[in-house]
């Protein structure tokens, strides 16, 4: 499995499987930056989504980005990814540094990114094939040579998912609950090896004791991965997120960042009265 | 309709509560005092049994507390308003414990006569009530310098109980007959340094609550 953009950034190719239980999680602050916006602006045709972004993600932690509607959250999570590369009249301007990388420099490889950086949705979206397919799918197109037996079983069981259906692994995907689904989604996510994980708004469409299973599960990954997610639900932010960032829209409709801060700080005394309106239900 | 006007509104009410609250503790504190300046054992058994009115306001206040934040979600400010509303309780009911003990002593005390014409013991009282008084009142208006001053005020009323504590001690020595109701003093004393003691934590939640900060602002002597 060459990946240009990991011999790129001198990352060494995974070896073996991932133990998350085994690393202890760092304390917050002393972790380094794996994602940067430097005055990151997103345009759609002639309408400006997002203004003069500066944010960074800090490696092996959850960081929430809240913010009313409309306010550019899902444009700034995609920006992590390129997929805002897939909207023909979307323009992003400034940078995305991935481990001091350019993402938007010219040469590196949209498609490679996206293993790297991998994307959970709104609605579980598995594909219509059996579960074991569903998480070797990726895998298979790089042309993994390891034990893909082993892979699929490894990915499951970090996404908390082995036990429930280790023995329907040839059933369809879409056989599955909507919770179990999502988690189906992570485990694919997982199978390619990233080093994080975009989740957008990942329960939304799941019922109260799913969404609580996936927040279990985004904190005993966050011990490996660096995961950014979207949220609605404030409380889920405060519950699952090392650092929240708050985004709201100016009146020109373009989305900015108002504050970034640790999350017991942002959700018991934020510092922007703009959060504070927001945090509490008095704005969006 | 404003969003979250109803939590508004509930956040108001139960404001309003810890002030009728505060209002019953400063009543209970200046009848206890004043059943024992006269030795009415009557009023003062009053003082002991309407604490219990103060205690079942306390839970209350809590009660509706813990229902907000059940079904509110309150977050941030409006958190630490909830969060400083059950520690100021907490505090106001300890005062009525105290209003309630001076009573107790003025029961104790039974047909013996004051060992001396009350002076400074309603002063210290005074300067107790002030302190909860303008605690709360900083409360509502989220005014953390008068808080800061209430914090300070308190060492006045250490003074107090200083100077009583040095007098009632002559008169012990002089006179060792004097003991008994001179300890009688010194414990409506203590308990008028306590209650200003409770004022102050009450004033530094107050800082809490505006500012998120969470710090001992002045600490008693005793």
């Amino acid at each position: 499995m060459e990946r240009r953009i990991r011999i790129a950034l001198g990352r060494p190719e995974p070896q073996g499987s991932r133990a998350p239980e085994e690393q202890p999680t760092p304390d917050v602050g002393s972790a380094s930056i794996k994602l940067k916006t430097v005055g990151l602006n997103v345009r759609y045709g002639g309408t400006i989504a997002l203004k003069e972004i500066n944010l960074s993600i800090p490696d092996n932690r959850v960081t929430a980005i809240i913010g009313p509607s409309g306010c550019g959250k899902s444009t700034l999570l995609r920006c992590f990814n390129r997929m805002n590369d897939l909207i023909p009249d979307a323009r992003v301007e400034g940078k995305v540094l991935f481990n001091d990388l350019d993402l938007y420099a010219p040469g590196v490889d949209a498609t490679e990114i996206r293993y790297l950086i991998g994307m959970v949705f709104q609605r579980p979206n598995p594909f219509p094939k059996s579960v074991y397919d569903n998480v070797a799918f990726g895998p298979r197109i790089n042309g993994y040579h390891g034990n893909l037996d082993e892979l699929v079983e490894e990915s499951l069981r970090q996404a908390a998912l082995w036990d429930e259906v280790k023995d329907r692994l040839k059933k369809s995907g879409l056989t599955l609950s909507g919770g179990q689904q999502q988690r189906l989604c992570i485990a694919r996510a997982l199978a390619v090896n990233p080093e994080v994980i975009l989740m957008d708004e990942p329960c939304s469409a799941l019922d109260p004791i799913a969404s609580l299973a996936i927040e279990d599960l985004i904190r005993s990954l966050s011990r490996s991965y660096t995961i950014i997610i979207v949220t609605h639900n404030m409380q889920q932010a405060a519950r699952v997120s090392d650092e929240t960032a708050f985004l709201t829209a100016g009146a020109d409709r373009a989305g900015f960042l108002v504050e970034h801060s640790n999350t017991r700080q942002i959700f018991t005394n934020p510092t922007d009265e703009r959060t504070e309106a927001y945090i509490t239900g008095r704005f969006g | 309709m404003r969003v979250r006007s109803g939590l508004d509104r509930q956040l108001r009410m139960l404001q309003d509560e810890v002030l009728m609250m505060g209002g019953m503790v400063e009543k209970s504190i200046a009848r206890a005092l004043d059943s024992l300046t006269r030795r009415d054992l009557e009023a003062a058994e009053q003082v002991i049994r309407e604490d219990d009115y103060i205690d079942r306001k306390r839970f209350d206040i809590e009660e509706h507390c813990i229902d907000l934040i059940a079904t509110q979600q309150p977050m941030a400010g409006d958190l630490r308003i909830l969060i400083s509303i059950l520690h100021i309780t907490v505090e106001l009911e300890r005062m009525g414990d105290y209003a309630e003990g001076i009573a107790r002593i003025n029961v104790l005390m039974g047909d013996e006569p004051l060992l001396k014409p009350l002076i400074d013991i309603p002063r210290m009282a005074e300067k107790a009530t002030s302190m909860l008084r303008r605690s709360l009142d900083a409360m509502v208006n989220r005014d953390t310098l008068t808080a800061l001053q209430v914090c300070k005020d308190d060492d006045d009323v250490d003074a107090l109980y200083d100077q009583i504590y040095r007098e009632l001690l002559l008169f012990m020595i002089q006179d060792p007959s004097t003991i008994q109701r001179a300890t009688y003093l010194l414990w409506v004393a203590h308990d008028l340094e306590r209650i200003a003691d409770r004022a102050t934590n009450v004033a530094e939640r107050v800082v809490y609550m505006v500012t998120g900060r969470m710090e001992e602002i002045n600490v008693s002597k005793y």
